[in-house]
């Protein structure tokens, strides 16, 4: 593998990230997943960087889900991400700013047909205004909320209190990445780095100390891909495609999966308890899985923040073995209770997959 | 006083044309920027269909490349002017060169593999274009290619670069099938344990014999013809690659390992092709070669009088379709000095 060709490649793929003033769009699905994501993004953004970040409570679905497994035609969904672009137009903001990776391919899809159909821009703005007699203006930038991670990760770094390094062998961590398939293989352009070999989270995972794994199944679906899990007869093409990613980049032996998407660390984390039960089968060290972790939340481990208050004990992969890798302290004892002390309940240990008790 | 013409370009078209105005008592110079002539018989080991020594074309060429032909190497162009029928060209070094006609045999260059990125040209090991393992074998170091390859299984990948959209190059380069079946046959003759497969979308096998050496592929050497395109290249652990495509025969999906993949990379006007056509207002097609006059009756000419076409500028030609074409342009630019 030869480093220069894909920096050439990098190179080739710069976009342009708004500095400040984000109009922020949350995800449907991702606060029920992996519940302090977003709120962690926020936090960054404002207590560490000061930037203005503003989401406004009545904004909705951007429809994507319903749009990609056929069920609300495009003329809806480009009204729906016309409704968003109001919000931001009312709020007196010009950077869009998505939490989901579905949803910053719809917006990028809605802004192309536009630029390229403008009679759908005049037709959708039409339908926008009988509907709810809103008007809007098209944003100056659009960037997904990774974009924004990556363009101050040299800040965070330098803010961090840790970094990616096994604090036992002072060797970088071994760190896997997934960008998910609707940040940049719809629009290459759209994307840092591209869609082949891009570099939102490897520029993250570089700065922050760790090493990239190139492993031979990287482009490949989560398993996600809506129609492969909505559909319940379609599940086993959606345990598969994790199986084929995770059967591939074994031999590595990383130390995480960093992922993008609202989708790509529920499935890489939970189809690792789901195979395990299956098959008998584990992927991570001892008889532990691979961690799976969002960008925020990678970002919030290395300033720093609480493991429990970036909500990783809802992981389904246990954290710690990441976690004393790194050197981050944590109390085992408040993993299951509420910010308030309140006892949550434990949940039942998996009968394969390691259930962490005790520090390696 | 005798006419004269100014040929750019010292490639087989140049050459060619060169030599046959001389022989016709014209005053030539011509003009090539690299160090030495031939463009890129250079780069070729052996021709299809018979697979004879490039270098003996080469020699055919150079050998009159001598009397009434002023050779000027290294040469750059700055600016041509042209007032009445004569031309008057500048070179980078301060000379200037005169003449009453001018001949455009500039060429092409292969499509750079870095482009489609899904191929990993440039990025993983094991990936090589056709003009690298041409290379290969006219500097008789394939062994080195293939040293420490135990399986032996090698992937040729057709059409990079043309007949795709994507890479914005529609057009079909011609050469590049006839070339993935010599070069699988060539890899056969020196490993012949090695397992062959072609990745095509149609085999265009247009000239004489070409056919035959598919057959021969097929028949003599068990090279195996996949119809469908690399969706994409991943490295493995080991350094070999794991491919994915869709047999299109079959419908089916398919993933492999092969331990070399070669590009066949198809053809693309040259930088200086474009710039020459620039300066001098010469008209480019939808594809960037040039236009000649008429695509059926005058394809050595131009609409500017006096300048002429000769070669692979106005397209993918194969050395014998170039060489014929240059002495087409030759006897077109001796009728116009007449």
């Amino acid at each position: 593998m030869k480093i220069e060709g894909k920096q050439r490649i990098w190179l080739d793929y710069q976009k342009e990230i708004a500095d400040d003033h984000f109009f922020y769009v949350r995800s449907c699905v991702r606060q029920n997943f992996f519940p302090g994501s977003e709120k962690t993004f926020l936090r960054i953004l404002q207590s560490e960087l000061s930037k203005d970040i503003y989401e406004n409570p009545s904004h909705t679905t951007c429809s994507g889900i319903g749009y990609h497994t056929d069920i609300v035609p495009f003329a809806t969904s480009m009204t729906m991400v016309a409704r968003q672009f109001a919000l931001m137009t009312e709020a007196g903001y010009e950077n869009f700013t998505t939490s989901c990776i579905t949803s910053f391919g719809l917006y990028s899809e809605v802004l192309e047909t536009w630029h390229h159909f403008p009679e759908t821009e005049e037709k959708t703005r039409e339908f926008l205004h009988k509907a709810t007699g809103r008007e809007f203006k098209k944003p100056n930038n659009v960037s997904h909320a990774s974009d924004i991670i990556f363009r101050f990760r040299k800040e965070i770094a330098d803010k961090g209190k840790y970094r990616l390094v096994n604090q036992r062998t002072g060797q970088p961590l071994k760190v896997v990445e997934h960008i998910g398939c609707h940040y940049s293989k719809m629009f290459p352009s759209k994307g840092v780095g591209g869609a082949e070999y891009p570099y939102v989270l490897v520029g993250m995972i570089e700065d922050w100390g760790g090493e990239v794994i190139d492993y031979p199944e990287r482009r490949h679906c989560c398993g996600f891909g809506f129609r492969q899990y909505l559909v319940q007869a379609n599940r086993g093409f959606s345990i598969s495609c994790s199986k084929k990613k995770f059967d591939s980049m074994e031999p590595y032996k990383p130390d995480m999966i960093l992922t993008n998407c609202p989708g790509c660390p529920m499935f890489l984390d939970r189809w690792q308890y789901a195979i395990s039960e299956m098959e008998g089968k584990t992927y991570g060290e001892n008889g532990h899985g691979i961690p799976v972790l969002t960008y925020e939340e990678l970002a919030g481990l290395v300033l720093g923040y609480n493991p429990w208050d970036l909500g990783l004990q809802v992981h389904q992969v246990p954290i710690e073995p990441l976690l004393d890798k790194i050197g981050i302290p944590y109390d085992p004892e408040m993993k299951f209770r509420g910010a308030d002390g309140q006892d949550l309940g434990k949940p039942d240990p998996p009968s394969v997959l390691k259930f962490y008790t005790e520090k390696v | 006083m005798s006419k004269s013409a100014i040929i750019i370009g010292g490639g087989a078209a140049g050459m060619e044309t060169a030599s046959q105005l001389a022989r016709l008592g014209i005053e030539v110079d011509l003009i090539e920027k690299q160090s030495r002539l031939g463009g890129h018989l250079n780069s070729w080991d052996r021709l299809f269909p018979n697979r004879r020594d490039s270098k003996e074309v080469f020699e055919y060429l150079e050998q009159d490349m001598n009397d009434g032909i002023s050779l000027h190497l290294n040469a750059e162009i700055e600016t041509i002017l042209k007032a009445g029928d004569r031309f008057t060209l500048s070179l980078r070094d301060g000379k200037e060169l005169h003449s009453d006609a001018l001949v455009i045999a500039t060429g092409y260059e292969v499509f750079d593999a870095r482009k489609k990125e899904e191929y990993g040209y440039g990025i993983y090991d094991n990936v090589i274009t056709s003009v690298e393992l041409e290379e290969f074998f006219r500097n008789n170091k394939q062994k080195n290619l293939f040293e420490g390859i135990k399986s032996k299984r090698v992937g040729i990948v057709h059409c990079v670069g043309s007949r795709d959209e994507k890479a914005g190059n529609l057009y079909c380069s011609k050469l590049c099938c006839v070339t993935g079946v010599k070069q699988a046959i060539e890899i056969k003759e020196l490993m012949p344990d090695a397992e062959i497969f072609c990745f095509y979308m149609d085999l265009r096998m247009f000239d004489r014999h070409f056919e035959e050496m598919y057959y021969e592929a097929q028949e003599k050497w068990g090279i195996q013809f996949i119809r469908g395109r690399l969706s994409e290249a991943s490295e493995n652990p080991d350094h070999t690659l794991l491919l994915k495509l869709e047999d299109t025969l079959t419908g089916l999906p398919l993933k492999m390992k092969v331990d070399l993949l070669i590009l066949l990379v198809g053809f693309i006007p040259s930088p200086e092709t474009r710039r020459l056509a620039a300066m001098l207002g010469l008209k480019e097609g939808d594809d960037r070669f040039l236009c000649p006059a008429d695509e059926h009756t005058i394809t050595n000419s131009t609409t500017i009088p006096g300048v002429f076409l000769a070669g692979t500028v106005k397209g993918p030609a194969s050395i014998a379709s170039t060489i014929t074409d240059a002495r087409s342009t030759a006897l077109q630019v001796a009728t116009y000095l007449k």
